[in-house]
């Protein structure tokens, strides 16, 4: 069961904001997509190795070399609202960074 | 022209004999394409620019076989100064500066850009309804779903209005489309294709392929644009083959696997007839048709959505109005930006997504619904290619039913999900895996699932090039193409 | 009621690489705003990141250093969270396997040795940068991407002392590797700390409080001693405190409350699905520890071993891996070792306070240093004109040799040439001579300004005062 409040939870993360009359919906929605997904625990997996890589590679490095694929101009193309060749946005209220 | 009776080949032999020219060839098809937009709504935009490119061919000289041949591009592939939206609201203003390599190798070769095909929004979905821009609709019965997410791309190769369209198949995009409309699909194997420059939905299920009426032009493209890309680290550094040189009919000896577990009482009896008649074609050609069982085919859809999602939740988090696509109005601060142009730029099945792979991913889920979903899907991964070990070629129905109507299963979204049961396998192990016609039920088209081993896209081309000589479903004029005619 | 005080500290230093960690856009401080950028850097839809390999070298380089372990099985982890300097949402670290762990570092505060463990090393992309004007924010991502190594400590220290010490062995230890510049001023080193205090003889952690904005090590002695006293006071009056991330405040040297964390962040970590599972070869890390250059330690043993510095001198010697660097490739010219350490402490120091520039922002070659100061040794040159000559190389990377020569700056020390002239200054000072022999010492010192004055300050002093004498004796 997924409740509402873990719903919330998970739009506040996911950015995302759903509304009062949708969000029933949804909630019930996902509760049953999750309840499927939890048929998963009746699987055996113990001392399996998780896949999360495809393809058949492994250690593809990039040599070190310094290279210029864009001009700036083309970057800020697509940018909403510029300045100075900055990207501007609304303020950022909290101010913390974080990395 | 239409393209209901040519091949790569036939057209590139009239281009080099210049009994037509790619501008001729183009402009016919520009104008057959708009003139059928209003009832199939395939593009999302219609390159017109594309007879001056054709003109330029024209002008340095036919070359390789792709040269002056028009072909259709999924909305989600990044093209250069020509929008690609992704289907999506949130892309919908969005000019790339750069494009994908498989787009840039079609250039390479020649090939005409057409314009960019309608798609489920982020390739999210079967039905090609949660596109922004409205459904496509079924080359056979405008009132049907074309499939999705590739559904643009499979109206415009069925209704003959291209010869060859690039898809995605993340759980099925170009296979169950190619099903439902009557033509060949081709998800090759992952890392077979560069995804430099594709809209991203799920990075370790996504690839890029084909669709087309016929094989051999399908193994053209797909050719063409196959290879090991610096821009991709996924991408594998064996050698392309030359699939459409070494195709070979000949069945003696293929052993055919059949999934027991593809049989079951979901599948629609008329689809089951039509894919069973498909494999007695087989046999007859000399092929052994076994049947072998895949018991963790029960789960694949839970691994698959739990999978698919969690990656797209990720994916996705870019979209957030600061450089590119939509953005808000009228918010007061950063966080608002974020969540109004996520809120207003995202559908319904796109934010259902990003919400149930955000919860798989989140602390306290993590270990019971990701990390669980990857685990088992070593377990699947294991068994199919346990089967692979064995047999050739791992055949079944491409989907539960035909090409369902506009509207049906829209508002069921897990009704939609269980859909994509038959095709998500190959994604799950990375499989190559194609959609070959195999002939009607009630008047609309079934496809033919053949599945290969890692790298072995010769053997599906050469069974499905085997049934394709057999039934010549390409003969085939859509039924609704017929009533307009 | 005392108190234990447990301090961890992370520290994020800036590799210095050509390009960014996962993309090839050129790393360079102080570019034109977002001119070091392409599709990757802005999280374009369709980018996927690639593995800069001269990134996880340094990062191994640096691993190693530190005495660490090297994973041999790794992969990418993608870190999730909302920020508009970072463009895909998430950033490309190590969580699960990162790439070192296990290492150590040797600490000396009060004359007490100690080993400070390292929990972990990785390699991670930085993110862009924020600025706020009015009720807008601004973002450059020429930083994006630009590759980090973070590293995480045990939670081994016990005093804002032992982390002070930490960081200046840290710093040291990382900018003998060549691996970063690890500058707070120019932030290609940032440090957050932890700290938590208990009553002493408790088995039971204290809460832990974050401390960031941190710019000096200095600021982070500064902050955790007021911490300390800060949770003390509160814990003595039974008071609780906070799992909290608190600001330092330069001016007044205090911490204030930034936010309460209400548990854990959720950053909902997972493999890079984009970028392949990575087999870091035995033979590679071998390679990279043989290229390793000789650490500080070493350095200042072989100074004061095989070239008989004083311990002190030594010390100032390794302070900077420049600093070594131009020491030791000055030996390499077979000047005396004790007079170059003595330039480069004295005048060369001198200098770059004055300019306040670094020794390779100068035009002096450690050749040219060795080489002046073989002219001093040999007599070419007076200690007097090799200010000159110092001044015109660093200033404008003359060769001394020559440049003396043009400049008829070499000391006349041959006898043949200085004795004439020193007796036909005797021969003109009666008065002197007289004076010498009543005893009067202070004649030597007029006679050799005289002889000083008729060679333009050119003569051997030692030359002249050893003819001097033997004249004057003789008269
Ligand atoms: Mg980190
Ligand atoms: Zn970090």
């Amino acid at each position: 069961m997924i409740s509402k409040d873990e719903v919330l939870h998970v739009a506040e993360l996911a950015n995302l904001k759903f509304k009062d009359d949708e969000i029933d919906g949804f909630v019930s929605q996902l509760d049953k997509i999750v309840t499927i997904a939890s048929n998963l625990s009746t699987v055996d997996t113990e001392g399996i190795e998780p896949t999360y890589h495809m393809g058949d590679t492994k250690t593809v490095f990039r040599p070190d070399k310094g290279i210029h694929t864009q001009t700036r101009e083309e970057m800020l193309e697509n940018v909403p609202e510029t300045q100075d060749n900055l990207i501007k946005v609304p303020t950022i209220v909290d101010k913390e960074d974080d990395e | 022209m239409d393209y209901l009776n040519q091949s790569i080949d036939s057209l590139h032999e009239q281009l080099v004999n210049k009994e037509i020219t790619s501008e001729e060839l183009t402009k016919e098809t520009l104008q057959r394409i708009h003139s059928k937009e209003d009832k199939l709504n395939a593009f999302v935009t219609i390159n017109d620019d594309a007879t001056k490119d054709a003109a330029k061919v024209d002008a340095d000289g036919i070359k390789g076989r792709l040269s002056g041949i028009p072909i259709a591009v999924k909305d989600n592939i990044l093209t250069k100064g020509m929008l690609t939206t992704a289907s999506s609201k949130i892309l919908s203003n969005f000019m790339p500066i750069y494009s994908a390599t498989v787009f840039e190798k079609l250039n390479q070769a020649g090939a005409i850009n057409l314009g960019k095909t309608n798609l489920d929004e982020f390739a999210m979905g079967s039905s090609t309804e949660t596109s922004y821009y409205g459904t496509s609709h079924n080359a056979w019965d405008h009132t049907k779903v074309p499939g999705g997410s590739s559904g643009g791309s499979a109206t415009t190769v069925a209704t003959g209005d291209a010869i060859a369209a690039l898809g995605t198949d993340t759980g099925g995009s170009i296979r169950q489309p190619s099903s439902f409309n009557g033509i060949f699909g081709i998800k090759p194997t992952y890392g077979r294709v560069s995804r430099w420059g594709v809209v991203a939905f799920s990075s370790s299920l996504d690839e890029v392929g084909v669709m087309s009426k016929r094989v051999e032009d399908s193994a053209e493209v797909l050719q063409t644009i196959a290879g090991h890309d610096d821009h991709d680290a996924t991408t594998s550094e064996r050698e392309v083959t030359d699939w459409r040189a070494n195709l070979n009919k000949d069945m003696h000896g293929i052993k055919i696997a059949v999934p027991k577990e593809f049989w079951h009482e979901g599948t629609d009896p008329k689809v089951l007839k039509t894919i069973d008649e498909a494999l007695d074609t087989y046999k007859k050609l000399g092929a052994t048709v076994e049947e072998i069982s895949l018991p963790t085919l029960k789960h694949a859809v839970e691994v698959y959505y739990v999978i698919a999602s969690s990656e797209a939740s990720s994916n996705l988090q870019r979209y957030d109005g600061v450089r590119y696509g939509y953005r808000a109005k009228d918010v007061k601060n950063i966080k608002q930006l974020f969540v109004n142009s996520r809120s207003e730029g995202f559908g319904d099945e796109v934010k259902r997504r990003i919400m149930l792979g955000t919860f798989a991913l989140s602390a306290g889920a993590y270990d019971a619904y990701f990390k669980k979903a990857a685990q088992v899907r070593t377990i699947f991964i294991n068994e199919l290619n346990d089967v692979l070990s064995k047999y050739d070629l791992i055949a079944g129905p491409v989907t539960t039913s035909t090409a369902f109507g506009i509207g049906e299963k829209i508002d069921d979204p897990l009704a939609m999900y269980m859909n994509d049961i038959l095709t998500i396998p190959a994604n799950l192990a990375g499989l190559p895996a194609a959609s070959v016609p195999a002939g009607l039920a009630d008047g609309m088209p079934v496809g033919l699932q053949l599945m290969a081993k890692q790298f072995d896209e010769q053997s599906i081309f050469n069974a499905a090039y085997a049934l394709q000589e057999e039934n010549k479903f390409y003969q085939q004029i859509p039924t609704a193409l017929k009533e307009e005619d | 009621m005392n108190f234990e005080t447990t301090i961890g500290l992370e520290v994020h230093v800036e590799l210095k690489t050509n390009s960014k960690m996962f993309s090839p856009s050129p790393v360079a401080y102080g570019a034109e705003p977002n001119s070091n950028t392409n599709v990757i850097d802005f999280g374009f839809p369709g980018t996927l990141p690639s593995v800069n390999k001269g990134g996880y070298r340094l990062g191994v380089m640096v691993a190693l250093a530190l005495n660490a372990n090297i994973e041999q099985h790794t992969h990418f982890d993608r870190k999730n969270y909302f920020y508009p300097d970072n463009p895909k949402a998430f950033q490309l670290t190590q969580h699960e396997k990162p790439l070192g762990h296990d290492g150590w570092l040797e600490i000396e505060v009060d004359g007490q040795k100690k080993k400070i463990g390292i929990e972990e090393l990785h390699v991670e992309e930085d993110a862009g940068k924020n600025t706020h004007i009015g009720g807008s924010s601004f973002v450059d991502l020429n930083r994006q991407g630009t590759p980090l190594v973070e590293i995480v400590s045990k939670a081994d220290m016990h005093s804002p002392e032992e982390a002070y010490a930490y960081l200046e062995k840290l710093r040291q230890i990382v900018q003998f590797t060549g691996a970063s510049d690890v500058k707070m001023e120019e932030g290609s080193m940032r440090v957050d700390t932890n700290i938590s205090i208990t009553p002493v003889g408790s088995d039971k952690l204290g809460t832990k409080v974050e401390l960031k904005n941190l710019n000096s090590f200095n600021h982070v002695r500064t902050g955790l001693a007021y911490e300390e006293k800060r949770q003390a006071a509160i814990l003595k009056q039974g008071g609780e405190i906070g799992q909290e991330t608190r600001r330092f405040d330069e001016k007044t040297g205090e911490t204030f409350l930034m936010r309460v964390k209400s548990g854990a962040d959720d950053y909902r970590y997972f493999p890079e699905p984009d970028l392949p599972s990575f087999e870091i070869d035995p033979a590679w890390v071998k390679e990279i520890q043989a290229d390793l250059p000789e650490p500080a330690e070493n350095r200042r043993a072989r100074y004061i071993n095989e070239l008989g510095i004083p311990e002190y001198d030594a010390g100032v010697l390794t302070d900077t891996k420049e600093m070594s660097d131009f020491f030791d490739e000055a030996v390499k010219y077979d000047a005396n070792p004790k007079l170059i350490s003595n330039w480069l402490m004295g005048e060369v120091n001198g200098y770059l306070n004055d300019k306040k520039v670094g020794l390779l922002d100068t035009k002096l070659t450690p050749e040219h240093l060795a080489k002046m100061i073989n002219l001093i040794s040999d007599g070419t040159i007076s200690s007097k004109i090799a200010k000159k000559v110092f001044k015109e190389t660093i200033s404008n990377g003359t060769e001394p040799e020559t440049w003396v020569k043009d400049k008829g700056l070499v000391q006349e020390s041959d006898p043949a040439v200085l004795k004439p002239m020193i007796i036909d200054v005797l021969d003109n000072n009666q008065q002197s001579i007289d004076d010498f022999k009543n005893g009067k010492d202070r004649a030597v010192g007029f006679l050799v300004g005289q002889i000083m004055k008729q060679t333009h300050g050119q003569a051997n002093p030692k030359v002249v005062n050893k003819i001097l004498m033997e004249e004057l004796n003789s008269r």
